[in-house]
């Protein structure tokens, strides 16, 4: 199996490692990386766990090979809250109680971050076409879709308080 | 409920007041401030900020050093013999470090074959034959997980294909035998039955009506959103065996892989950590957990074992997988008299469900629901097929949501069959609040009810008269429009102990409390939450009963070199029994807490009175010490020949079960043109007793309904006729998304248990089984007057689009 360099910026940190080219983009972050927050649940990119930011786009990392990530920026879970402050989504599923066991809400909340940059103001049916490819098995949608009103709210009100 | 706030320590008082009838009201019951958080507050969860973070730990997350692969061989034929299996190319492949068979396991102590919960055997790995698709065959240990799924492909077995069974009437037959291993050459496994079989003829023989209908209860799947998988790390030098497990009950596991690996009990440490999801997949010892452990084992080093989605949805336990022929005998009146169930329980290849030892078809009996009949009998068969073992939950208590389907579903038959609506006709069947505690005729206590307030309410909220008419001028156009109910009696919290019990373990649960000298605490429990937010409610309820905020009170559970032994969360029982060995185990400590109040007050234990988070002398409350107080002088000044400290365990047997219920209303349109299924809205009224956070019990029902409907609607594990599994990756089988899942209507109304030291229920799984009646009765009464009775779930488009067409409204 050939060994390639990938160089990419992981949650702004630029990082070089070399890996097989069959490497799974999801099994880089996790183990390559250690950064154990993105989740796999499923082998048909069905289930969302495994989202991540790749140049600002939400990508299922679980079909995506690490080299097809050379040069790119990835974002992760990890990275949401900045200095120890909760971002308004992390703030939203806590409040709301949009999380149980928690497995699928760093996927969800990485797409939640990249839909509400493209529609700061959406609609109760658009967040829940938004999220339509990440599935949660515990919460039965309402409160994660609550939660996402509530960040869309308070990323506006901070927005305009600047 | 002041008689319960009032006992102190000794259960046998607890298990007086079960009789005691109680009223309902739809308050939240708060007693603490916020400060302080008890019960009743909608209080944020504890264990959220590390998962909103990504630093949750679940199994795959844990990585230690040197650690190995193991993955997976298995069987693409429903039955077959085993000729051979060659693993030598697998053997020299790089990286490749062992490959373990059948015969390895048999080599290491008869370790190829387990005991499942049910007391049947179940293979682990086979020696000669496979019995269901996706069956373990062996596994290949490596240096990555990679190298390890390349090396399953270098596996080579010559497998000689037999005839499967697939249908669980055919198996009944005995012409192909599943089970060759076992002296009886039969597929059938077990008959029970419940009931009085006699009444039930007489009750029927009188009979103004009688309706009859059959009805599938499909195979589903959990599917939590994590997988199953283990860590498993043997210690050669120690003798110790360390594993994180995906399990829902780590206490239960250690004692079984105690029992099966002959390895001391002190020697292994089971360490459940973040579970993403259980639903009643992660009760089941699988085979590969077990394989996992003697990887371990033989290489000496940690071992993981990560299924992925289609091992998951081919191989684990199935849920439900129940065809039952159901009987309803109404009066003269029209008044619901008897009751009568045949059943057929598909079991797959072996008998592994995860029910009470002593209940192979789990509650069932408890399918005479809401209605007070005269009579009741049901039987059920257990029968062995070429498929997966299995028999979970999926989200509900043992067989509670065959049950409940089955008698909604057979209630509003009757309604429409005598041309009553169907609410009124369920309001004047119900059994009434004078008749708790009520014994049912398949002999269960209830205790406690009021049906008629919840479907009262529940018609309230959506104007069910309006409904109704807008129903008749819907139907008038053409157009067609279902209204369904669905009102449910649910039985939870196993269990007492004289009945209920896991491989002879008893199902008591526990909690322990240790408060610090600061008066900061730590609680642990024999449960395992997978979700459920037991981080916080258990700490509410400490915080309830001890007065210590419950931001002070650590719990932890999961880790049985820690926690007090328990048999774990499932079947909505945490709450039920370890909820209820909170309590007890904090009234333990405010007795002893008291006397240390009246030593430090210099006055009399009798002198004293509770309030809120302190001892005051009555009549004079500046006189009083808070708990916090007390803490430091349990370790600073306690009384002369008192033990210092101030910690309790209890260990909970709960004088019964609990009985939540709810009133379902679930609105449908359908489109004539494609068959498809609109919920256009659900009303949903839980009354679970008390509550401990309204939060966290929203978040129940909603996640329950999502998982009422997904079954109603969507879901099914199909099998073709060879055994292969057809829905085998989540793009075949289709979990609900956020699109699919309405927007649930939520309303309580409160009738606390008499029994729990608390007065609360449990409600992880009431609306996983009060949904799909709901929504199966809102299809078939809109399709009622075209001459549909009953539309199997789930309720697909063709389905419903050949019903259609059967009767002539579509072409
Ligand atoms: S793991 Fe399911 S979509 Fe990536
Ligand atoms: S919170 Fe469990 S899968 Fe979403």
């Amino acid at each position: 199996m050939s060994e390639h360099e990938v160089t990419l910026t992981i949650n702004g940190e630029s990082v070089t490692r070399s890996v097989e080219a069959r490497t799974l983009l999801v099994h880089f972050i996790r183990e390559d990386l250690s950064l154990t927050g993105t989740h796999i649940g499923c082998d048909t990119t069905s289930c969302g766990a495994c989202t991540v930011l790749v140049c600002g786009k939400p990508v299922k990392s679980c079909t995506m090979f690490a080299v097809q990530a050379d040069g790119a920026e990835v974002e992760t879970i990890e990275s949401v809250a900045v200095g120890g402050a909760l971002h308004p989504l992390q703030e939203g599923f806590w409040e709301k109680h949009g999380l149980q066991c928690g497995y699928c809400t760093p996927g969800m909340i990485m797409t939640a971050k990249n839909f509400l940059a493209n529609n700061p103001n959406p609609t109760e049916d658009e967040i829940r076409r938004g999220i339509s490819g990440n599935l949660c098995r515990c919460t039965g949608y309402n409160k994660i879709v609550e939660a996402i009103q509530y960040a869309a709210e308070k990323i506006q009100a901070d927005a305009g308080g600047e | 409920m002041a008689q319960l706030d009032d006992r102190t320590e000794h259960h046998s008082e607890l298990a007086d007041g079960v009789s005691a009838q109680v009223p309902t009201t739809d308050e939240v019951q708060i007693k603490t401030p916020e400060s302080i958080g008890g019960m009743g507050h909608r209080k944020k969860r504890k264990e959220d900020p590390r998962f909103l973070q990504g630093k949750g730990n679940y199994v795959d997350d844990v990585k230690l050093p040197g650690m190995l692969y193991m993955d997976i061989v298995r069987s693409p034929y429903a039955h077959a013999k085993i000729n051979k299996i060659d693993a030598s190319a697998a053997l020299e492949m790089d990286g490749v470090l062992a490959v373990i068979t059948g015969e390895d396991l048999k080599a290491a102590g008869d370790l190829h074959w387990m005991p499942t919960l049910m007391s049947d055997t179940q293979m682990v790995l086979p020696i000669d034959k496979v019995v269901y698709y996706a069956q373990e065959v062996c596994a290949v240990v490596a240096t990555s997980r990679y190298i390890a799924a390349d090396a399953i492909e270098q596996v080579f077995v010559d497998y000689e294909p037999l005839d499967p069974v697939v249908d669980p009437f055919e198996a009944m037959k005995d012409e192909v035998i599943v089970r060759d291993d076992k002296e009886q050459k039969t597929n059938h496994i077990w008959h029970w039955e419940a009931g009085d079989k006699a009444a039930t003829d007489a009750v029927f023989n009188d009979a103004g009506t009688v309706v009859k209908e059959k009805f599938y209860i499909p195979r589903i799947h959990v599917a939590s959103i994590e997988t199953c998988g283990m860590v498993a790390n043997y210690d050669k030098v120690r003798e110790h065996m360390q594993i994180y497990m995906t399990s829902q009950a780590p206490h239960a596991h250690r004692t079984v892989f105690a029992l099966v690996s002959g390895l001391p009990e002190h020697k292994i440490q089971i360490i459940s950590p973040d579970i993403g999801g259980g639903f009643g997949g992660k009760v089941p010892v699988y085979p590969g957990y077990v394989i996992c452990a003697v990887a371990s084992l033989v290489t000496g080093k940690p071992v993981k074992w990560i299924e992925d989605r289609s091992e998951n949805l081919q191989a684990d336990s199935f849920a439900r997988d129940y065809h039952i022929e159901a009987e309803m005998a109404a009066d003269k009146d029209g008044k619901i008299t008897g009751l009568r169930v045949k059943t057929l329980s598909d079991c797959g290849a072996a008998d592994a469900a995860a029910n009470p030892s002593k209940f192979p078809a789990g509650l069932y009996s408890i399918c005479t629901g809401s209605y007070d009949l005269k009579a009741a009998h049901v039987e059920v068969d257990g029968v062995y097929t070429t498929k997966p073992p299995g028999g979970v939950a999926y989200r509900c208590s043992f067989r509670v949501t065959e049950a409940v389907h089955m008698v909604e579903r057979m209630a509003d038959i009757m309604a429409h069959e005598l041309g009553e609506d169907p609410a009124d006709y369920r309001l004047r069947n119900f059994i009434r609040p004078d008749q708790f505690p009520y014994t049912s005729p398949t002999g269960w206590e209830y205790d406690s009810g009021n049906y008629e307030a919840a479907l009262n309410k529940a018609m309230g909220m959506l104007d069910y008269r309006a409904l109704r008419k807008e129903q008749a001028e819907k139907r008038a156009k053409g157009e067609l429009m279902g209204i369904g109910i669905s009102s449910f009696t649910e039985v939870v919290g196993a269990g007492p102990s004289k009945d209920y019990d896991i491989l002879g373990i008893k199902m008591f649960d526990s909690a322990e409390i240790r408060i610090h000298p600061t008066g900061k605490a730590m609680a642990r429990f024999g449960t395992k939450s997978q979700g459920q937010g037991h981080e916080t409610t258990y700490a509410q309820i400490v915080a309830e009963e001890l007065g210590l905020p419950a931001d002070d009170i650590e719990v932890e559970e999961g880790d049985t070199d820690t926690a007090p032994y328990g048999l774990g969360t499932y079947a909505s029982r945490s709450t039920p029994t370890a909820g209820a060995a909170a309590a007890m185990a904090a009234r333990k400590i405010k007795a002893k807490a008291k006397k240390i109040a009246a030593h430090l007050l210099e006055v009399g234990d009798d002198d004293l009175e509770w309030n809120v988070d302190r001892f005051q002398v009555k009549g004079s409350p500046d006189q009083a010490k808070t708990i916090q107080e007390i803490a430091f002088a349990a370790y600073t000044n306690h009384p002369q020949g008192m033990e210092a400290g101030l910690e309790a365990v209890d260990y909970y047997d709960p004088p019964n079960l609990t009985f939540p219920f709810g009133s379902y209303i679930c609105v449908v349109d359908i489109d004539k043109g494609t068959g498809e299924v609109k919920v256009r809205r659900f009303v949903a009224i839980d009354d679970c007793g008390h509550i401990i956070n309204p939060l966290i019990v929203e978040g129940q029902i909603h996640g329950g309904l999502t998982m009422g409907l997904a079954p109603s609607l969507y879901e099914e594990i199909v099998y073709d006729e060879h055994g292969q599994n057809l829905t085998g990756t989540l793009a075949d089988y289709l979990l609900p998304t956020a699109v699919e899942s309405p927007k649930w209507e939520l309303g309580k109304t409160i009738t606390p248990s008499p029994h729990h030291p608390i007065g609360a229920k449990g409600v992880g799984e009431s609306p996983t089984v009060g949904a799909p009646p709901a929504i199966a009765n809102a299809v078939v009464d809109a399709l009622w007057h075209l001459g549909v009775r009953n539309i199997d779930i789930p309720i697909t488009p063709p389905k419903v689009w050949k019903a259609l067409r059967d009767a002539g409204v579509t072409d």
